[in-house]
């Protein structure tokens, strides 16, 4: 869903594309936690595969929090490994 | 001794009042070893995302506690042994936030704010077929 928005942007302006800043960063980011899954589902397609960075602008560092993140919910059975 | 979060889920055929036995038996096991329980909370029977031994829901507990690691241990493999624990997941974590979790405030929230789905359907509208169709033109001309 965010993968498709953020394409067509891409293609409405094909060259001064503005470089996003990441969303985790800066004063007011939310927390990366693995029970909050509204804000986990944000950075998963809809099939329940983890949204590359270079889509999100997640920075590295967020993006490895992230990822462990998601991983343990889907432990917990609270976000689907697979959705078919 | 450091700072644990732990949350198990038990099976969906039990009660609330069994599973709260045995979330106390679980947090005995810590105590009588010289550790703290800070947070207990209940997240009441929730769906699973997928199914684990046949089961579709589950009952969730969570607890944020202060103990050392022969504690955790001897409390990990004691809920291994339970048949009623479908899973579980201890993490270490640097702090103990005040407040109930993210999982409580979601649940008294829901009932207040209405389809936050809402404003992403609009987004969707505005940018319809035509206006995409236009797009791609432009992009075949530059």
């Amino acid at each position: 869903m965010t993968q498709l928005e953020i394409k067509r942007e891409a293609v409405r302006r094909p060259f001064n594309r503005r470089r996003k800043a990441c969303p985790f960063s800066g004063p007011n980011a939310p927390k990366i936690d693995y029970k909050d899954t509204k804000l986990l589902a944000r950075y998963t397609s809809e099939r329940g595969k983890i949204v590359p960075s270079r889509i999100s602008a997640v920075s590295a560092k967020k993006q490895r929090e992230l990822a462990t993140a998601i991983k343990r919910s889907r432990f917990l059975a609270l976000m689907p490994y697979v959705t078919v | 001794m450091r700072l644990y979060e732990s949350v198990f889920i038990a099976r969906q055929d039990i009660t609330t009042a069994q599973v709260e036995t045995m979330a106390d038996e679980f947090a005995e096991i810590i105590t009588s070893a010289g550790g703290s329980i800070i947070k207990r909370e209940y997240w009441g029977l929730r769906s699973l995302a997928y199914r684990i031994k046949k089961n579709r829901k589950g009952h969730y507990i969570m607890f944020n506690m202060e103990t050392g690691p022969e504690a955790l241990g001897e409390y990990e493999r004691i809920m291994g042994l339970n048949e009623d624990v479908l899973r579980f997941l201890n993490i270490r974590i640097e702090e103990v936030l005040d407040g109930p979790s993210i999982m409580l405030q979601a649940k008294t929230e829901r009932s207040q704010r209405g389809g936050r789905d809402d404003h992403d359907g609009d987004d969707r509208s505005t940018g319809n077929e035509t206006d995409s169709d236009n797009i791609v033109d432009e992009k075949g001309e530059g």
